[in-house]
């Protein structure tokens, strides 16, 4: 064991006189700290903190500015645990919408929260992709299949529909949240 | 020979092999950690166990056995989280030996002990030896921490779990595994709400594997049996017998290493591949530069407690060695200073004009991340006198 030490020693590591130990921030938390604090995000989107002690439970709202959501007002809560960024952060829409890849449920088909995630990716890259899910909805990943279906067939039907579904109609008997904002 | 306090976490499959090879060579006074009771599947690998110790804490079980066939062997069972002690516990021993079987686990054993180490008391360093199987693939590794690379270091390594698109589970499920996963991700919040699943209840488990087989049938797909529920949901990967004695003997390998100095040890990461024939790899992992866990030591800083929060972070900015521009600061239970988003800088503004006295005690350490630095800083910030 002493061969260790020599080690340690040759390393010429600052003396230390601090009192007793305290904890330290988790990698986890300081890594979320980071993420959080360097998010550029543009006029369109916004973070809350519902408990601002809490950094790794928040909500992000999108209010497009073009394209066919544009008008509404989307809310997403993102939850991260203690394996960030090993495993994803959470994310799910709070509202009942119509669009392809976000069901029902709010259940988001995001590549980078699932199957492409990476620990070099960082919130703000899941947040642009949130974001282009607005813009481009893709139907050939669907999470709600008639949306998909509907945006496959007719782009022009398909618009009016999110257009209805945001102002809290019905479609195929299903009510949507109104989300204008 | 005679060894004295050496811990091992874990009474599990690399646990059994690792605290009988311990036990038999030679180290007389062990420790072993566990949190789980022994299941009936474990019997065919986990030789310290038999049918009548099924639901007792698998460290109490393996800890008598082992004592009751090796004379002379001291081991003391602990049956709870690694995560339960701190770093008092962890402080008695001289060399931990894990087989964790969580990412999460690993990173905290990890933290814990980098964060352990005193520049002033040698026996604070305790090296940290770590096995891991998946199937026939294994892994060993020797940590010194704050000395070598770190668990940490390495995490953008790991393979994430293989995860099927979302998509795919929702509209074209093409295997059984994607019926499960449908039925554990997508089915249960819808039709259960808030209820959380328990994976290890057996009618939460029925459940999923009723939903699962319903939608296999919808879709012609073959193959969704309890036992595959199972093991979906929990991740099982099969565990190999073989696998874990290869691995647990690279481990107390080292160990013994260590602690007698017989032998260089090992530098500093070993993989073993029997899937494909029998293989081993060995390379050193590097220290990650701004490792957010031993790439980022706490430095000490010498403040005055009279200082406000601005005057300091305007102090840290003039350091020519730290490029800072727009910092966030906090320490372990509070946030000092955040930059962004808007509302959480809102609320910490007020700390600026805070005495630093006010905020954290003289040896408290704070946590600076900025888009200037690689990761974060860590200062322990004294009072001077």
């Amino acid at each position: 064991m002493l061969k260790i030490w020599s080690m340690k020693q040759q390393q010429a590591a600052s003396n230390a006189e601090g009192g007793p130990k305290k904890k330290k921030v988790t990698a986890a938390q300081l890594r979320a700290q980071k993420d959080i604090t360097e998010l550029a995000l543009p006029s369109t989107m916004r973070t809350n903190f519902p408990d601002p002690e809490d950094i790794l439970n928040f909500t992000l709202t999108i209010e497009p500015d073009e394209g066919m959501y544009k008008g509404g007002s989307f809310n997403f809560t993102f939850a991260i645990n203690q394996n960030f960024p090993h495993e994803p952060p959470k994310v799910k829409c709070t509202q009942k919408i119509y669009h392809p890849n976000i069901d029902l449920e709010g259940n988001v088909c995001l590549n980078i929260l699932r199957e492409d995630w990476k620990p070099v990716l960082n919130l703000n890259a899941v947040i642009v992709g949130l974001q282009f899910l607005f813009l481009e909805p893709n139907p050939s990943d669907p999470l709600n299949k008639e949306a998909a279906e509907d945006l496959r067939l007719t782009r022009e039907n398909f618009k009016r529909n999110v257009k209805s579904s945001m102002q809290g109609g019905y479609i195929k008997n299903v009510q949507f949240d109104k989300v204008l904002k | 020979m005679t060894v004295a306090d050496h811990p091992k976490c874990g009474a599990g499959g690399l646990g059994c092999e690792v605290l009988k090879n311990l036990a038999l060579s030679g180290f007389t006074d062990i420790h072993v950690i566990d949190m789980d009771t022994i299941d009936v599947s474990n019997l065919n690998r986990q030789f310290l166990f038999r049918a009548a110790d099924v639901g007792k804490p698998k460290a109490t079980v393996a800890a008598e056995f082992v004592m009751r066939r090796v004379k002379g062997v001291t081991i003391t069972p602990y049956y709870g989280a690694i995560q339960d002690k701190g770093p008092d516990y962890y402080m008695q021993f001289q060399l931990v030996i894990c087989g964790l079987d969580s990412v999460e686990a690993r990173r905290w054993i990890n933290a814990t002990l980098v964060d352990m180490v005193d520049p002033e008391n040698q026996e604070s360093l305790k090296p940290l030896i770590d096995g891991g199987t998946e199937g026939f693939k294994g892994q060993s590794r020797v940590i010194l921490p704050t000395l070598s690379s770190c668990y940490e270091c390495s995490l953008d390594m790991l393979t994430p779990r293989a995860a099927v698109p979302m998509c795919t589970l929702a509209s074209i499920p093409r295997q059984p595994a994607h019926c499960i996963e449908w039925a554990s991700i997508l089915e249960w919040p819808r039709i259960m709400g808030d209820k959380k699943l328990d994976n290890d209840d057996p009618e939460h488990i029925t459940w999923l594997y009723e939903k699962a087989l319903e939608r296999a049938k919808e879709f012609n797909i073959t193959g969704v049996t309890y036992s595959m529920t199972q093991g979906v949901v929990k991740n099982i990967i099969p565990a190999i017998a073989s696998t874990n004695a290869i691995i647990a003997a690279s481990c107390c390998n080292e160990a013994l290493k260590i602690i007698t100095s017989c032998s260089p040890f090992m530098n500093n990461y070993m993989m073993y591949m029997g899937d494909e024939g029998v293989y081993t790899h060995t390379f050193e992992h590097e220290k990650k530069e701004g490792c957010p866990v031993c790439g980022t030591l706490a430095t000490d800083y010498e403040a005055s407690g009279e200082w406000t929060l601005d005057e300091f972070i305007e102090r840290l900015k003039e350091k020519p060695d730290i490029q800072i521009k727009k910092p966030t600061l906090s320490t372990e239970r509070r946030k000092l200073y955040y930059a962004g988003p808007p509302q959480l800088m809102e609320m910490t503004r007020p700390n600026l004009d805070k005495k630093l006295k006010d905020l954290m005690d003289s040896g408290e350490e704070v946590a600076i991340t900025d888009p200037g630095l690689p990761f974060s800083l860590r200062l322990n910030v004294i009072f001077s006198k």
